[in-house]
């Protein structure tokens, strides 16, 4: 089994071992985008609102 | 559900009630159940249009195109199912009403399925005919769309109570339920052409009968459910 | 254990348990789909049929496994939110709809290009997997739509419960149907998953990697439900505290 060329079917096999990291990586990337947005929304009304009491 | 004797009757009056009055009201608007049907002539119409009039090709699709026709004629007037009611306030009256909701909503089934499905039942041989197809493989059409549409009613009812009053509703309407009958369509299309290419249609039959009656145990209740939560 | 579970399905404990397990899911998981993906390309033999293209199950298989056990968690939990009003089973079902979303699109990505070798087009409607892989993103999608389309969370809760409960009636018949309609044609299908036996080099990895995969969903899902848990409770007492003692970083 040469590594790379995966017997003339390399393409297919590497795309999707690579198409599936990708979307492994993507899902992981947005999720923690999306805590990191809702916390600082939060954090600064939390803030705004702690600045006035 | 409990059903003393006072109840029964008062649950059979409430929802016969209801399904005279939807009835009534197509009477009044009969567009109400003519357009579903002139739209599912039309897609019977467009398809010899696009693909070409080559009678084997028919004969060979015929099937499948009359009921994706169905289906969609089907969605278009379940858009409609609790719309006119949710705009008068009829749909508050019925959430209030002392007949059960669930009860209500097999009827709202049952009346769109006598103004929807079976007039659908009732045109398809004469869209069958162009389509070429025998008297036997037009009876089996008739049998699969008569216990496909009960189903789709059922189905569908579940699928407007959700969307009723939502913005774009018609489009979400058609992607929930699309999915979920395809079982429907599946059996029901192929069964026809299981027929026309002579092979037995027992098992098909078998399945939409239990579709049906499955669609039957479920929707009313799943549809009240829907109602109760899109209007609270 | 039940006092544990009391204790889980309260928000905020909830939001800190899970930031403490989330590492024994990533981590684990990694490993087992590491030691998969090494041993699945390089130390499993070529398949008898296939040669090596077989190996793309690797990547498929756990795929549509876990696209499918997805949506019964995410029906599962909606399931409980509506019968037993928990907000938390709730936030796990709209956190499990995207995910599982995704990874019925990768089971639908990796059949087909393994499709292409193998049956020489990119789609192939008579493989009865892969058609209803593709229902079963349009159920995702319709659920995602129907949540978009309430403005109201709970309403959206439940009226997607309601919606996720009736599919996963629906699954089997669809997956039954489809199965029915395709044996209709005998048409070409992806070959039956290694064959009846499966020679173990071949099955452990595949193991490794379904295992693997699950482990790496459970993390991801942990980290969405907390993010769902913490906008939903974001004008709560216990939010406010906690961002207050934690001054910047976002944990």
């Amino acid at each position: 089994m040469s590594a790379l060329s995966m017997g003339s079917y390399g393409a297919y096999v590497w795309g999707c071992f690579a198409l599936t990291a990708a979307v492994l990586v993507i899902c992981e990337w947005r999720a923690r985008k999306r805590h990191k947005i809702v916390y600082r929304d939060i954090e600064v009304r939390v803030k705004a609102l702690g600045d006035t009491e | 559900m409990s059903a003393s004797d006072e109840q029964l009757p008062g649950i059979w009056l409430g929802t016969s009630a209801l399904v005279k009055r939807d009835l009534a009201l197509v009477i009044k608007r009969p567009g109400d159940m003519l357009n579903p049907l002139f739209f599912f002539a039309m897609v019977a119409t467009l398809f010899p249009l696009a693909v070409g009039p080559a009678a084997e090709q028919l004969q060979f699709s015929g099937p499948g195109v009359l009921w994706v026709a169905a289906l969609l004629a089907t969605l278009l007037s379940l858009n409609s199912l609790f719309l006119g009611d949710f705009e008068d306030g009829s749909l508050e009256q019925l959430l209030v009403s002392p007949v059960p909701l669930s009860a209500l909503a097999l009827g709202k089934s049952i009346a769109h399925w006598l103004t929807s499905g079976l007039p659908l039942v009732l045109v398809s041989p004469l869209v069958a005919l162009t389509y070429q197809m025998s008297l036997a493989v037009t009876g089996v059409l008739m049998l699969t769309l008569l216990l496909g549409t009960i189903s789709l009613s059922l189905l569908g009812s579940i699928g407007a109570a959700l969307t009723v009053g939502l913005h774009r509703g018609t489009a979400l309407l058609s992607l929930l339920i699309l999915p979920l009958a395809m079982p429907v369509l599946i059996f029901g299309a192929r069964t026809v052409s299981l027929v026309a290419a002579g092979d037995g249609v027992a098992g098909g039959l078998y399945f939409l009968a239990a579709y049906a009656m499955l669609m039957i145990s479920i929707s009313p209740f799943a549809t009240a459910a829907a109602l109760r939560i899109s209007n609270e | 254990m039940w006092k544990f579970l009391h204790k889980l399905a309260s928000p905020p404990h909830f939001y800190r348990i899970a930031e403490n397990m989330l590492p024994w899911f990533a981590f684990p998981g990694l490993l087992l789909v590491g030691y998969g993906v090494y041993a699945g390309l390089f130390l499993a033999p070529p398949d008898y049929q296939q040669g090596d293209a077989f190996r793309i199950i690797y990547v498929h298989v756990p795929a549509a496994y876990l696209s499918m056990m997805a949506y019964m968690i995410m029906a599962i939990s909606a399931g409980i939110g509506l019968i037993w009003r928990m907000k938390l089973a709730h936030a796990v079902s709209a956190a499990a709809a995207p995910l599982g979303a995704w990874f019925t699109f990768l089971a639908l990505a990796t059949g087909s290009i393994w499709g292409r070798p193998m049956w020489g087009t990119w789609w192939e409607w008579g493989d009865p997997r892969l058609t209803s892989e593709l229902v079963l993103l349009f159920l995702y999608l319709g659920y995602m739509a129907l949540r978009n389309a309430i403005e109201d969370t709970t309403k959206a809760d439940r009226a997607s419960a309601v919606l996720a409960l009736v599919g996963a009636v629906n699954v089997p018949i669809i997956h039954f149907s489809v199965e029915w309609w395709s044996s209709l044609h005998q048409g070409p299908t992806l070959v039956k998953k290694g064959g009846p036996a499966m020679d173990t080099a071949m099955l452990y990895p595949l193991l490794a990697m379904i295992f693997g995969f699950t482990l790496l969903f459970g993390a991801l899902l942990l980290r969405r439900v907390r993010t769902e848990v913490l906008y939903r409770e974001r004008r709560k007492r216990w939010v406010r505290d906690m961002i207050l003692a934690s001054t910047g970083g976002s944990k």
